[in-house]
């Protein structure tokens, strides 16, 4: 189908198009980001915004900043932008480096955005998953300033966020990890680009013998993404090898909460995140 | 209430301009007010790959994009392939490798192909693959597609014989 009708705006700065937002959000006005999403939802109909307030003319937005140890993502950059890895420098980018080859296919992760996605808020996007894991902070902007959202709080259910109407994201705030970090994503799709049905990061430093730092988030399972702290702390002070690696899978498996469809379930998806688990902690590099 | 607007649109390198709702897809508005019709539509959501184009050397889901975004970039589709009445070496070895039978998915795989190949001459077999998986053909096969491209990425590596 065709797009129902809206009116367009095209601000050149983030103050603009949070003061457009403002007046506009009660009338149904939105944001226009990568349109990877909305423009689908719109063709269905599913989504008929009366305004839309596209960000992408707004230079600033497409850039990454780097300080001390935070990498700080616009709200216009591409998911493209994390296949090369000079971007995002050290664990975490060849962490979301890992994440994005996993994440639809190239034409769309030319124009989709990182904070696109997680306003969106679907749950199996790879992206949800390593912003849980990662602790991302939510740089929400409205007309009034600027408020900081964690990631626990973020994501609320199914494409539900804490984002009020009248805000946008401008930035994502992630943590650059110690350099000796390794991390290993997996998930599972039909389809090659597909959504996952399943999806686990895994990322931990060894000191000694023994696993330290670790971060497991789980996406496409629950209605939020999130870190498990049961299956971190069976790693956590532990050799990271095979019979620790099926113990935190186990743990795993018996901790997530699947949310139930008719093509997988409860069961299903708690032996997928089993084997992903273990296969997420065994790539770990 | 429908909102207009008059847009310039710069494909292939000639300037169209044209009067749009702000709800129309760019691959509706090269289709039917530019009269460019070698991009085709399929799906209109974005799954099938069939409206790809160059968006500022990218390829891009036309069907993704408002045409009013597309004001100010530079649009390629795959009639810029053919100069002179001469095919692109990629559409002859499209033609060479049987790498089409209806067609319908042609265009979209020929731009795919050629955002690819421009940024990165030296796509290997796996890139390729997952490459081409971004579109669909749902009569040829993907085997000839390949073909057809890893032809074309070797001869455009190869250095011109002395
Ligand atoms: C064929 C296909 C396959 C896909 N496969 C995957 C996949 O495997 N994994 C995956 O994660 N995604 C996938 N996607 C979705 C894609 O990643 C989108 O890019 C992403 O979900 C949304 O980002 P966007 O920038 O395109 O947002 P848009 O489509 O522009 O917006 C989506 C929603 O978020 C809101 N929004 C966007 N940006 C902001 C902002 N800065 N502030 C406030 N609100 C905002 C919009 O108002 C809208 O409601 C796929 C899409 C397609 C078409
Ligand atoms: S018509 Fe654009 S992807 Fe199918
Ligand atoms: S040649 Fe018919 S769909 Fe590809």
């Amino acid at each position: 189908m065709k797009p129902a009708s809206f009116k367009y705006y095209a601000p050149r700065s983030v103050d603009e198009a949070a003061a457009l937002l403002g007046d506009l959000a009660a009338d149904d006005g939105r944001i226009l980001a990568g349109g990877q999403s909305l423009l689908p939802s719109m063709a269905f109909r599913m989504a008929k915004p009366a305004h839309l307030i596209d960000i992408n003319r707004i230079a600033t937005l497409a850039n990454i900043d780097l300080e001390k140890d935070i990498v700080r993502i616009g709200a216009c950059v591409r998911h493209a932008a994390f296949e090369s890895p000079e971007r995002v420098p050290g664990p975490t980018g060849v962490l979301l480096g890992k994440v994005v080859r996993n994440l639809a296919h190239p034409p769309i992760r030319a124009r989709g955005t990182f904070c696109g996605s997680l306003a969106n808020a679907d749950p199996s996007s790879e992206w949800l998953c390593a912003a849980a894991a990662l602790d991302a902070t939510i740089i929400a902007r409205s007309r009034d300033g600027e408020r900081r959202i964690s990631s626990v709080d973020f994501f609320q259910g199914v494409m539900t966020t804490d984002l009020r109407d009248t805000e946008m994201i401008a930035a994502v705030e992630l943590p650059l990890l110690p350099a000796d970090t390794r991390s290993g994503f997996v998930e599972f799709s039909r389809r090659r680009g597909d959504f996952a049905i399943g999806m686990v990061l895994a990322a931990f430093r060894i000191e000694g013998d023994r696993a330290v730092d670790v971060r497991i988030a789980v996406g496409g399972v629950e209605a939020t993404p999130r870190r498990i702290s049961e299956a971190e702390a069976v790693l956590t002070g532990s050799a990271a090898d095979e019979e620790t690696f099926i113990a935190v899978a186990e743990t795993l498996a018996d901790v997530v909460d699947p949310t139930q469809d008719d093509q997988h379930p409860v069961e299903y998806r708690r032996s997928l995140i089993r084997t992903l688990a273990y296969r997420a902690l065994k790539s770990a590099t | 209430m429908i909102e207009t607007s008059e847009i310039t649109l710069r494909i292939n390198d000639d300037d169209y301009r044209v009067k749009v709702e702000s709800r129309k897809t760019l691959v509706d508005v090269i289709r039917e007010d530019c009269g460019l019709t070698g991009t085709h539509i399929g799906c209109e959501h974005g799954v099938c790959g069939a409206c790809t184009i160059l968006l500022d050397g990218e390829a891009v889901r036309s069907c993704l994009l408002f045409a009013v975004q597309a004001q100010d970039h530079d649009i390629r589709t795959v009639e810029s392939l053919c100069v002179d009445d001469k095919l692109h070496p990629l559409q002859e070895s499209f033609i060479r490798h049987h790498a089409l039978q209806c067609g319908y998915c042609t265009p979209g795989f020929l731009m795919l192909a050629i955002g690819a190949l421009q940024k990165n001459p030296d796509i290997n077999d796996a890139d390729l693959l997952e490459l081409l998986s971004s579109n669909l053909c749902r009569c040829t096969g993907y085997k000839n597609i390949f073909k057809a491209v890893r032809a074309t990425a070797d001869e455009m590596r190869a250095p011109p014989a002395a």
